[in-house]
């Protein structure tokens, strides 16, 4: 098993798009180590060093390495802090919607008939919501905090898991193997749980790689429109709302730095989604 | 085929009327609005004469059944905040917001195709995988993070563009190209690989045996066909294009249909609510209806079951 693993880890390692797991590992590690890393209080700040330049701008300090915000708060440990909040959402908001999402999908798919009916129409009318707006209409009656938005983005984004879930499982159901458990007489759970669970696994996983991305910048335009993550948090989101005060003073710092981070947590997870989709795709793989 | 479009159509229905359930439901779960319309301090005898007017008081069903039949006959009630029948300001929101994601849609339409007839026809050179990348890039900024860079280069910096507001074409460049960015990269990734599929097909090799030229086997012949796929995706995007600009909206106060709709979600106004969701709900319902009823027009091959 071990050294089995390790020569897996090891080819896996060798396909991966590394750049894209990189970052993603880093930020993870920032998320996890936050409390070594950030030299200053991401919450509270020291009113006498107030809107700092980053380092290499007029009257940078070395400690402030990206500069202060507008409450004296330290910009580099905000955004520290924000990685944890980012990615807390976002993970736990997808594996919320996988699991609605792949629960409906294989019990539409399998069991078909009215059950299918009912469970896609309201597929669709959750796929015509508009994300964005329905998101804030959630935020405002529920009130802003994390938890909120993590189950109003797990339970908007479900729909587009459970469409393609459905399509895999009745593929599934039509093949040779589950047709011959049938008449061996296993039963219906049975078969769910050994042939098509396993089997729409990778799909599972394929979207929800390209589904973070989405659900990462949702997190952070509710946050940024002030219905999502409160302050003084320091979401990402946050900050660009709290940033965008300063902009016409030509605060950049406050406004640039957040995004980027943004953008690059995003960027990196569309990559390895990319690869993903063509890594267990079947069709792809055997071209690679 | 008329049995099919006939059965869409209902399918349409039950979902248009799933959605305005949920919608309504999700209006009354909340704090009680005649708190927020009501000045401070006011007695229960206030808050009812408020909860009167707007008919909160009667029972959820009745509500909803008031709800749906005024909805049917385009009334969505009173705005609790502009003192204004809901639909009329609905109509006036509505032209800025179909100038915004139709620019947004011209924007990232003519660069996806550009950058995906490139992509195609030169693998791997210099300029195709620029476009690429720089399309990719949007998919990965939010747009109203892109919205403050372009106000940060061109307002602040460059001085030649204005910071918001609604009126002339300058007013119109940033909010449409932070809108537009990000939807560019489904359509340069969609004309890249379906217009390699059908520069492989026998039709196409004919063109070239026929000795056409270049420009013409890929611009005339082979992007018909490769396109329509392209034009579906634009379609269906458009519903996401209005509620993906909220954001956008609120950074350049621009005065459509997502700013109505935050403004009227922040000060509690949910009639205003209500109905843009709703209004935008259906227009999705019924575009899919038309794709599909499109779809099976143009492709015999689809089963209508």
């Amino acid at each position: 098993m071990g050294a089995g693993f390790i020569v897996w880890l090891k080819d896996i390692w060798r396909r991966v798009p590394k750049g894209a797991v990189i970052i993603i590992l880093l930020l993870i590690a920032t998320a996890v180590f936050a409390d070594f890393m950030a030299l200053h209080d991401p919450e509270i700040g020291d009113p006498r060093q107030r809107l700092l330049p980053p380092v290499w701008g007029a009257g940078g300090q070395w400690s402030y390495l990206l500069g202060t915000d507008t409450m004296g708060r330290d910009v580099l440990s905000r955004l520290i802090y924000g990685s944890r909040i980012s990615l807390l959402v976002a993970f736990s908001a997808v594996i919320i919607a996988g699991c609605i999402g792949t629960v409906l999908g294989v019990i539409a798919g399998f069991f078909g008939g009215w059950v299918d009916q009912v469970i896609m129409r309201f597929t669709d009318a959750w796929l015509s919501i508009p994300t964005v707006m329905f998101g804030v209409l959630m935020a405002v009656i529920l009130g802003p905090g994390v938890w909120n938005i993590v189950i109003i983005l797990g339970g908007t984004f479900w729909s587009r898991y459970a469409r393609v879930v459905r399509g895999q499982t009745l593929s599934i159901k039509s093949r040779d193997f589950v047709q011959l458990a049938r008449i061996a007489g296993c039963g219906k759970f049975w078969i769910i749980r050994k042939h098509i669970l396993p089997n729409v696994f990778d799909s599972v996983i394929t979207l929800s790689s390209l589904q973070i991305g989405i659900v990462i910048v949702v997190e952070a335009s509710l946050t940024f429109l002030g219905v999502g993550v409160p302050p003084p948090k320091p979401a990402w989101g946050l900050m660009l709302s709290e940033g965008r005060g300063g902009l016409l003073a030509g605060y950049w710092w406050l406004v640039i730095f957040p995004g980027v981070a943004i953008a690059l947590l995003v960027t990196s997870f569309n990559v390895i989604g990319d690869w993903l989709r063509r890594y267990l795709d079947p069709f792809y793989r055997n071209i690679e | 085929m008329k049995r099919y479009i006939i059965r869409r159509f209902l399918f349409g229905i039950v979902v248009v009327w799933i959605v305005s359930v949920m919608i309504f439901l999700a209006t009354r779960i909340g704090p009680d609005p005649a708190f927020m319309i009501a000045s401070p301090g006011a007695d229960e005898a206030e808050l009812n004469a408020i909860r009167d007017r707007f008919g909160m008081n009667e029972p959820l069903p009745v509500q909803y059944f008031i709800f749906i039949t005024k909805a049917l006959q385009a009334d969505f009630g009173e705005s609790i905040y502009y003192g204004l029948p809901v639909a009329e300001i609905l109509w006036q929101r509505l032209p800025a917001s179909l100038l915004l994601v139709g620019t947004a849609k011209f924007i990232s339409l003519g660069f996806g195709i550009l950058a995906g007839m490139l992509a195609a026809r030169r693998r791997g050179s210099f300029t195709s995988n620029l476009l690429r990348w720089f399309s990719f890039l949007g998919l990965s900024m939010p747009n109203f993070w892109i919205a403050m860079l372009f106000i940060l280069i061109f307002s602040v910096t460059l001085q030649v563009l204005p910071t918001g507001g609604y009126g002339t074409f300058w007013h119109l460049l940033m909010p449409a190209f932070s809108l537009g960015w990000y939807f560019s990269a489904g359509y340069t990734r969609l004309t890249e690989s379906s217009l390699l599929q059908v520069l492989n097909t026998e039709y196409i090799k004919l063109c070239r045996v026929k000795g056409l030229s270049e420009l013409s086997v890929v611009g005339k012949h082979a992007l018909k066909n490769a396109l329509i796929p392209v034009v579906t995706l634009a379609g269906m995007n458009i519903v996401l294009m209005v509620s993906g600009a909220v954001a956008v909206e609120m950074v350049f106060a621009w005065p459509g249909l997502g700013l109505l709709m935050y403004h009227g979600a922040v000060y509690r106004d949910f009639n205003v609510v209500q109905a843009v969701i709703l209004f935008i709900s259906v227009m999705m319902v019924f575009i899919n209806l038309a794709v599909d009823i499109l779809y099976a027009y143009l492709d015999p091959r689809i089963r209508y079951d």
